[in-house]
């Protein structure tokens, strides 16, 4: 494979993976990684003495994405692990995540930080309970582009029907869940069939193979919404004699696009200001957009820190001490009824109290399940918050940043529970 | 090459970020500071997180006494150079206290060891956070590594049991003795590092570049000759180009053979080359799960 070092663009495409044990999803993202050359030489033969000591007979390109002894051990993924490829045109990390509905917890992870997910269905089986629940976390944690790889396809005889009535049944699935963006396409991952190069057995096939597909889609500017968010992650003060009264704004744009002169009200205080500067180090830009890590000072002297956001005057986030969210739960203790936590959103911290647990979600079946309200690990339910004092928020819809938020538990420090404004 | 490649910039947006909220966050805050590129990219990462102040971190360098003279003079001079307290401490102390045995035989190697000082240098300091320049690329068990890391009051890593990190929120609380590893670049891989370094013309100890040095062949590694280490009697040593591809511990660190005399040479003999930078590490080939274990102790 080709590097471009000579000073092109490429861009990042965050994907995430899941698929049912044995669909196939350690067999497609070996043959990605050897196909693109990023199995090394001395990976490669580390993979074959594990394989020969495991008794297999050919080179198990699936060993190479269990990290830990246990996974080994145990033939299984427990935890999300990174992965890392490159094209010409593209940097990939893949979030390989377990399928099992006991790591819906480690699903919601590593769908969290992906632009795009792909989901696995053995072409013998169609659409499972699985495939839903997966493509269900998918929608949740608003991930636009969804690519069903319909995997297996030798095994059928490369039928295009067999393909077709599959992909039929998945587009009533993204239909119901209101998925922006599905695809949908027919490969081996074993033999290789339309991963990378196209296959020969399906010419029915018109569509990009899956590497051309992930290559080429088009990843949304901004993740975040048009509405411009700043949220402070710390105050610098330099108090040297060369800067003494500075005063900057450190954070990372979460929303639009802020400009040198733009007019702005720091919440949580609603003062007015104005922007006098926006610095990348010692570089004083124009502009600074979502994704970007800048330093901004103000044309006044006001009350601003860690937890407060910059907005403008006519684009109001929401304020409010009570917020719902679609919670998953990640703790093996189950949620308190009316218990403490602290919440985070953004770099803003509260305490809150859970008022209510208002639906449960059957993840399998989609059904809204209205009578019970405990919840335990993995489970994902609709429930209402009071917070200590009001926060502003959008909706996860409009920004991922904005409208996510996590409980802490106070007493063991843990992370308990993400959740997504609605 | 340019700046504006648009994956590096999302990368060095990211790890900012990182930095931000670990001096958010955290009270007493090193990095930790080998002398290798890692280490030094961070270290201008921070420099660039909180311009135009300096940087709120101590640089903490756990010494093993196996170095190459050079990085020791380029750490004393980048510390200096940043105003920032340079805090080192020795394995040979460790040894000398008891709290370590020193291997022995043609292997030996200190890196091990160099946890256990770790460690002791983590409680004596009152450290709660400590940034390293680990990567996920390097080695299956640092893949599943998060970019906030909970260490026990032993100073263990549970990888079975960590903490969910979803989006960009890090939950750094803690109780009391915890504390943080935390690993700001996390996503990058070893070309991304190079391509940075030449975008952002990151000054580097020369040894990364082409020299002449004497090495010996230990298996299928070249590793750099010292006068404390006991070699095998079919070892040969000569003399020859080399660069290194990591710097560390010099017993376990390999060289690369190589004539590349600028970051341009290097980004594309990095971008041809078919092993990994860790392929050229000897602690790693000891066992299947050498690193997971090693991290479960607490190493770096
Ligand atoms: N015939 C055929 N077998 C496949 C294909 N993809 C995967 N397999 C086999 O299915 C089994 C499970 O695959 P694996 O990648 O380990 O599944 P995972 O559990 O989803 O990671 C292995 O024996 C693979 O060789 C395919 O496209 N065709």
């Amino acid at each position: 494979m080709k590097i471009n070092n000579n000073g092109s663009q490429k861009s990042l495409l965050r994907f995430t993976t899941a698929g049912s044990v044995d669909d196939g999803k350690s067999t497609l993202i070996g043959r990605l990684l050897y196909d693109s050359k990023s199995i090394f030489e001395d990976q490669m033969e580390h993979l074959e003495q594990s394989s020969r000591r495991l008794g297999k007979e050919e080179t198990d390109l699936s060993l190479l994405t269990d990290g830990l002894r246990a996974e080994r051990e145990q033939g299984i993924t427990i935890d999300v692990a990174y992965r890392y490829f490159a094209t010409p045109e593209r940097k990939f990390i893949i979030a390989d995540t377990p399928g099992h509905i006991q790591y819906t917890r480690n699903m919601v992870t590593g769908a969290s930080t992906a632009d795009l997910a792909v989901i696995l269905i053995d072409a013998r089986k169609g659409v499972l309970e699985q495939t839903i629940r997966h493509s269900f976390i998918a929608s949740l944690l608003g991930i636009r582009h969804i690519v069903f790889c319909i995997n297996k396809m030798d095994l059928v005889d490369f039928s295009e029907p067999v393909f077709k009535d599959i992909r039929n049944d998945l587009a009533r699935v993204a239909d119901k869940l209101e998925i922006e963006d599905p695809h949908y396409i027919p490969i081996s991952a074993k033999k290789g069939d339309n991963v990378v190069e196209p296959s020969g057995n399906m010419e029915w096939y018109k569509g990009k193979t899956f590497l051309r597909f992930i290559e080429t889609v088009e990843i949304k500017k901004s993740r975040n919404g048009v509405s411009p968010r700043f949220p402070v992650q710390t105050v610098i003060r330099p108090q040297s004699s060369e800067h003494h009264d500075y005063r900057g704004y450190a954070g990372r744009v979460a929303g639009g696009t802020f400009r040198p002169g733009d007019e702005i009200v720091v919440l949580p205080s609603m003062l007015r200001s104005s922007i006098k500067s926006i610095n990348v180090y010692e570089k004083y830009v124009n502009e600074a957009s979502s994704g970007d890590s800048v330093t901004i000072t103000l044309g006044d002297q006001i009350e601003a820190g860690r937890g407060s956001l910059f907005v403008p005057p006519g684009n109001m986030p929401v304020n409010s001490h009570e917020i719902n969210i679609m919670a998953c739960w990640f703790n093996e203790i189950p949620l308190r009824p009316n218990g403490r936590y602290i919440v985070r959103n953004y770099s803003c911290e509260a305490n809150c109290i859970i008022k209510s647990v208002n639906y449960k979600m059957d993840i399998n079946t989609l059904e809204k399940d209205f009578t019970d309200s405990s919840l335990t690990m993995n489970d994902i339910a609709h429930i209402t918050l009071t917070t200590s004092k009001p926060l502003f928020f959008d909706p996860y819809k409009e920004n991922h940043i904005t409208g996510s938020l996590i409980l802490v538990d106070e007493t063991t420090s843990e992370t308990v529970a993400a959740g997504m404004i609605t | 090459m340019n700046i504006n490649n648009e994956h590096l910039k999302e990368l060095e947006n990211e790890a900012i970020f990182v930095m931000r909220e670990v001096a958010a966050q955290f009270e007493r805050k090193v990095i930790l500071f080998s002398g290798g590129k890692d280490s030094i990219v961070l270290v201008h990462l921070a420099k660039k997180a909180f311009w135009p102040a300096r940087i709120p971190f101590s640089l903490l360098h756990i010494d093993t006494g196996h170095n190459f003279e050079e990085t020791l003079e380029f750490r004393d001079n980048l510390a200096s150079e940043l105003g920032v307290e340079l805090l080192v401490r020795y394995v040979q102390d460790s040894i000398n206290k008891g709290r370590v045995t020193e291997e022995q035989g043609v292997n030996a190697s200190r890196n091990k060891a160099q946890s256990v000082t770790l460690l002791d240098a983590i409680e004596e300091l009152k450290i709660d956070v400590a940034i390293g320049g680990g990567r996920r690329d390097e080695e299956k068990a640092r893949a599943k590594e998060r970019f906030f890391s909970h260490r026990n009051e032993f100073g263990q890593w549970d990888p079975k049991n960590q903490r969910p990190e979803l989006w960009n929120i890090f939950n750094g609380r803690k109780n009391m003795g915890e504390h943080f590893r935390v690993f700001p670049i996390s996503n990058w891989t070893e070309l991304d590092v190079w391509q940075y370094i030449m975008s952002e013309s990151i000054i580097l100890p020369s040894l990364y570049y082409t020299h002449k040095r004497k090495i010996f062949r230990r298996n299928d590694v070249f590793l750099a000759w010292a006068p404390f280490m006991k070699l095998k009697p079919t070892e040969e040593v000569f003399e020859t180009a080399v660069r290194c591809r990591t710097i560390g511990d010099i017993t376990c660190t390999g060289v690369t053979l190589s004539g590349a005399q600028t970051l341009e040479e290097i980004v594309s003999e990095i971008a041809a080359t078919r092993v990994t930078e860790r392929g050229g590490r000897y602690d790693d080939k000891r066992s299947e799960a050498a690193m997971e274990d090693r991290k479960r102790e607490g190493y770096f």
